[in-house]
């Protein structure tokens, strides 16, 4: 699998490796028979969905696996070491001084308790006799590296007055700190907004050129690969599917299950249809205004949303588009009523709803229904599936075996077996689950569904499956569409008119077509500049991508 | 440094706390069936007609009870918690007397406690599943299962009537006159027993609570990171858990602190231990109703002092406070 | 449910604390059968020593500890029981108006629940016990002012953060009222914690409950373990059985209740099985 013009000796050699799971889990072996080695110098990217074991290779090659979970065969040649076989001793040795690693959650990476210059300190700590002076001094150069601002300042901070961007900085400089040979990167950005995930990746990449690191990188995120690497593996429930150079695989890939993943990647491009003639007024908010107070003592009050107008017309999908905190899902639940206002008008076919009562908004409740965003959390796991769909219904009067038959017509609708109504929610797939939310949504013949951020935790392929359904539905049912997301790609696919907000403000509106192809705002310019893979999708445009 | 003014805001929510008490007191006095002067001189009958007037008089008992109340907040609030004619002293002497011997006993309970737990915790919670786990397990199991008292008793017979290594009650050697280190070791072996006692449920208590914390934090990300960097799994125990897995504990010690006192008053009245714990069951003998207020209102401020120390303490340890 | 029934069966420790708390029960209930006269009948010579003609002995008025511990365990279980339902239901009323309304409601049943976890809660209920004079019924009430705050908190916590989740949302945006989200969505999904934890309360109030009959606050008219130690206490010296005893049931007991406490915790909850 591997090209033959080798770049000198591979700079990790992964060896017929297979990862055993403890006894009760989906499968016996989380990764099997895996051969891959890393050029030396190049970043390689190792993709796969959720449960493909990807991540579970990042942490078998320094001896981290989850308790339980043992290396069952294979080698990790790195060097002249078997990472399989040494000791301990050698082990910590190797950890990072000559292999550094860095995680997914930068919320949860650092010690809440310690300084984090005292965290980057460590490593110096533990493989060198530097003297205190000395490594301070190399600590504030590394946060400098980095370009995190004010050094000095920084190293005496604690990572709860950082963000998450400058936390996976700390986490990157700690794994820099000693120049290893070999990176391991398990995620890196996937828990960052995508002007900072930008930021880091190009700052990687720039770290990785000038020390001419090796990096072994683990992603979900086609994205991400076309921008990072230098070759990819594909990784399916645990075994290698598809290896190679980057811009042969992205452009031409070989297996089946390469060519689905890539396939299901909504494209970066202005959507052909326009949004034409629109329907009337359905749902209007005008000069919305929602602040959160201030939490505890010398807290500040948060700004939610800053004098927010928008009109949502029959028949029409809108996106509302932003990074986290920008009020976007607050701004659904406050037009779906779920959240109160402080000021400022909501408007159902010209009814004001702003400060009607609880009771009062009993009957509006039912033209809006609302999509969540996480398929685990927004379903009573102690209620059975048909009675979750058959909730709305039940409370709008109609009768119980009445709801029987209808709950029946919606699993059907979604794509859900019949028998699904008698079953607890934990038996299904996240993508299922998802459907299930839909159906809820769907139970009241809704005129607006209000979704948000319905695909953002669901694998890329599931992803599509479930945007499809959407987009089926709504045409079937004429629904008026509210989209939240922060992902621009499912936006373009998704939507007729765009959103885009910036703390708590509409920054800029428009359709779709106009909005891609010619951003008024610099914030939209630099939104749709951070999409992962766009700059590689743009200059790779002429050829398809799959 | 806005986390000192954290803990300013916790000294100033005491103030409130303190005033709550006094109207709970209040209202506990007159709960009590009969006249309130009569629970207040104390049911030993012992109180002169005199006394009773000039206390329906102070308390303004003919006054209405919202302005009963004003009376008995403005005579807590100048600490004058009354006069016990049992004992013939003014009830805050008396209880001032006796809060030595009882925070002696509290203290060393607690020091106890709280050190072997986070010990024993550390052990159980580093060792999961092995024999450290499995004997602290079993230790805090029936430790949590035995009443004070009862341990205290058992004490009593096993190691001052048949080993007679300790006394069996009381603060010191009656009639010795120790003075200096002796009478500090006078008084330390009068102190193991009663303390021991008092010490061993909230042992258990600490020790799951830790137990629990430890394991907690070793699934944490930053323990996978300090791994990552090449520290020694001692290093990344000491370096990193402990000062994360300490602070439920704290924060378990603050709420604790309340039965503490409640438990040094049964402790006190097994071993003679002369605090204000057996103050309070004689003044419980001669329904003496307002000593009994008193060091309710006593100790509900020496649990309030200690809880502002466990908020500094917290403070000390948790630079997320500052927020 | 099914499932959790499995994982407690599977339980050894759980499975041993259910054996022995149901040998206290049949003790309990068989009482009357046991011994007629009751547990203040006079049976024979004082002080004589457990393995006679008396099991475990009788204490310095001739009455047979076996049977003042086996009409203890009546007095002990029902207190423990009857304090703790209405610890459970107190506090689970308080927690869940403070946790699902949130806001000013919240903060004034937290500021109470907070005081009453500071006030020396064996010192209250003394006083309470006193006021009210020694009974079965003022023991229950004292127990239960000081017992509901921590399941206060349980419950407020459970309330706030199931009353955010995307599921409840969901409920209100399909116009449930407040009944519906509380009683078909909220107190379903807390109460295994509820459960839990209000087992080992059981245990804790049997403790309790204890120590207010040793210093004599107990129910003159029923016999419980507290009252049988603290009567044994002057002749410690001679007779150690009448102390012995009636605390070693009380250890069996309250540990008994702990490990089915402990099983049902894991049982029921079973992210927390690998702690």
């Amino acid at each position: 699998m591997n090209d033959a013009f080798a770049l000198g000796p591979p700079a990790l050699s992964i060896e017929g490796l297979s990862i055993a799971l403890p006894p009760g889990a989906d499968r016996p072996h989380a990764v099997e028979q895996l051969d891959l080695k890393l050029n030396p110098g190049e970043i390689t990217c190792l993709v796969g969905e959720s449960g493909s074991g990807k991540s579970m290779v990042a942490r078998a090659v320094l001896g981290l696996l989850p308790p339980r979970v043992r290396i069952a065969a294979g080698a990790l040649r790195f060097g002249a070491t078997d990472l399989v076989q040494a000791d301990e001793t050698r082990l910590r040795a190797i950890r990072g001084a000559e292999i550094g690693m860095i995680f997914q959650e930068p919320m949860t990476a650092l010690n809440p308790l310690h300084r984090v210059g005292r965290q980057v300190d460590e490593v110096f700590r533990l493989h060198t006799d530097l003297s205190r002076r000395a490594r301070r001094e190399r600590v504030v150069q590394l946060l400098a590296d980095v370009h995190l601002p004010d050094p000095e300042r920084l190293y005496r901070a604690y990572p709860h007055q950082l963000s998450g961007g400058q936390r996976q900085r700390m986490v990157i400089a700690m794994a820099l700190a000693l120049g290893p040979k070999l990176l391991i990167a398990d995620e890196p950005t996937t828990a960052l907004d995508v002007t900072t995930q930008a930021q880091i990746l190009a700052q990687l990449r720039e770290l990785q050129r000038e020390r001419g690191t090796s990096v072994l990188f683990i992603t979900h995120d086609f994205g991400v690969v076309a921008d990072i690497a230098d070759r990819v593996a594909v990784l399916q429930r645990g075994r290698l599917v598809e290896e190679g150079r980057r811009d042969d695989v992205l452009r031409s890939p070989v297996h089946p299950y390469t060519r689905l993943l890539l396939a299901a990647v909504p494209r970066l491009q202005a959507p052909r249809r326009r949004a034409g003639n629109l329907g009337p007024p359905l749902l209007e908010a005008r000069n919305l205004r929602k602040t959160y107070p201030r939490r505890g003592f010398g807290g500040s009050a948060t700004v939610a949303l800053d004098d927010v107008s928008l009109v949502l017309r029959r028949g029409e999908t809108l996106g509302l588009v932003g990074e986290s905190g920008s009020g976007k899902s607050t701004l659904a639940r406050i037009l779906t009523c779920l959240a109160r206002v402080d000021s400022g008008e909501i408007l159902l076919g010209g009814e004001a709803l702003a400060r009607l009562g609880r009771r009062q908004l009993r009957p509006y409740r039912r033209r809006m229904q609302m999509v969540f965003q996480d398929p685990y959390a927004s379903l009573d796991p102690r209620q059975r599936v048909g009675d979750i769909i058959a909730e709305g219904p039940l409370i709008h009067g109609m009768s119980r075996a009445a709801t029987r038959a209808r709950v029946a017509e919606l699993l059907n609708l979604v794509g859900l077996q019949e028998t699904a109504a008698e079953r607890y929610p934990h038996e299904f797939s996240g993508g299922q689950r998802q459907r299930i939310g839909i159906a809820r949504a769907l139970a009241l013949e809704p005129e607006i569904l209000v979704a948000d951020e319905p695909v953002s935790a669901l694998d890329v392929s599931v992803q599509a499956q479930v945007l499809q359904l959407l987009a089926n539905i709504k045409g079937k049912l004429g629904l008026s569409m509210l989209f939240v997301t922060h992902d621009l790609r499912v936006a373009l696919q998704v939507c007729d008119r765009i959103a885009v907000m910036r703390a708590g403000r509409i920054v800029e509106m428009g359709e779709a077509a106009d909005v891609y192809a010619a951003p008024s705002h610099p914030y939209t310019r630099a939104l749709f500049a951070a999409v992962p893979g766009a700059h590689w999708e743009q200059s790779h445009a002429a050829e398809p991508v799959s | 440094m806005r986390r000192w003014i954290y803990a300013g805001g916790r000294l100033a929510l005491a103030v409130p706390v303190l005033f709550s008490i006094a109207v709970l007191n209040f209202f506990l006095i007159h709960l009590a069936p009969g006249d309130p002067a009569s629970v207040m001189a104390g049911e030993g009958g012992s109180a002169t007609p005199e006394y009773m007037a000039m206390l329906r008089h102070k308390f303004g008992l003919d006054q209405s009870l919202p302005l009963q109340l004003w009376h008995y907040v403005v005579n807590v609030a100048t600490l004058d918690l009354g006069y016990s004619f049992r004992n013939d002293e003014p009830v805050l002497t008396l209880i001032l007397d006796r809060l030595g011997p009882t925070l002696l006993l509290m203290g060393t309970a607690f020091v106890i406690s709280v050190g072997a737990g986070i010990l024993l915790g550390l052990l159980a919670g580093t060792g999961r599943n092995s024999w450290r786990d499995g004997a602290s397990s079993i230790l805090a199991l029936l430790a949590s299962a035995t009443p004070s008292f009862w341990l205290g008793l058992m004490l009593i017979v096993l190691l001052s009537i048949r080993l007679g290594w300790l006394p069996t009650s009381g603060y010191e050697t009656i009639g010795s006159f120790y003075e200096g280190r002796a009478y500090a070791l006078d008084v330390g072996r009068h102190l193991i027993m009663p303390a021991l006692s008092l010490a061993l449920f909230y042992l258990a208590l600490y020790t799951r609570v830790m137990r629990a914390s430890v394991i907690e934090q070793m699934n944490m990300d930053y323990v996978v990171t300090a791994r990552a960097k090449g520290q020694t799994e001692l290093g990344i125990i000491f370096g990193h858990i402990l000062r994360n897995a300490l602070l439920p504990v704290v924060t378990m010690a603050g709420v604790q602190a309340g039965n503490l006192i409640g438990g040094s008053v049964i402790v006190e009245s097994v071993f003679g231990w002369p605090g204000i714990g057996t103050l309070a069951f004689a003044a419980l003998q001669g329904r003496d109703l307002n000593l009994l207020l008193g060091i309710f209102l006593v100790s509900a401020c020496v649990v309030v002092a200690i809880n502002l120390m466990v908020d500094l303490a917290y403070v000390a340890l948790d630079p997320r406070m500052d927020m | 449910m099914q499932d959790a029934l499995l994982r407690f069966a599977r339980n050894r420790l759980a499975l041993l604390g259910a054996v022995v708390l149901l040998l206290v029960l049949t003790m309990a209930a068989a009482a009357p059968v046991l011994y007629p006269a009751g547990a203040f009948a006079l049976a024979g010579p004082p002080l004589q020593p457990p393995g006679g003609r008396f099991l475990l002995g009788t204490d310095t008025l001739g009455r047979d500890v076996a049977a003042g511990i086996v009409y203890g365990a009546r007095t002990s279980l029902m207190i423990g029981v009857v304090a703790t339902l209405a610890a459970v239901v107190l506090g689970v009323l308080i927690g869940a108006v403070a946790g699902y309304y949130r806001g000013k409601p919240d903060l004034a049943l937290m500021r109470i629940t907070e005081l009453f976890q500071t006030i020396p809660s064996f010192i209250l209920a003394i006083l309470l016990v006193a006021i009210l004079s020694p009974s079965a019924d003022s023991e229950i009430a004292a127990i239960t002012l000081v017992s509901w705050p921590g399941i206060a908190r349980l419950a407020r916590g459970e309330f706030a953060s199931l009353g955010g989740r995307e599921f409840v949302l969901a409920c209100v945006g399909l116009g449930a009222g407040d009944g519906r989200i509380v009683f078909r969505h909220l107190l379903p999904n807390c109460a295994s914690p509820l459960i839990a934890v209000g087992s080992l309360l059981v245990a804790n109030v049997i403790l309790f409950e204890s120590g207010l009959s040793f210093l004599g606050l107990g129910d003159p008219n029923l016999m419980s373990w507290g009252l049988m130690i603290s009567a044994g206490r002057e002749v410690l010296r001679s007779a150690w059985w009448i102390c012995t005893f009636p605390g070693l049931a009380i250890v069996a007991t309250v540990l008994a209740i702990n490990l089915i406490g402990d099983g049902l915790n894991e049982a029921l909850n079973p992210r927390l099985r690998d702690r």
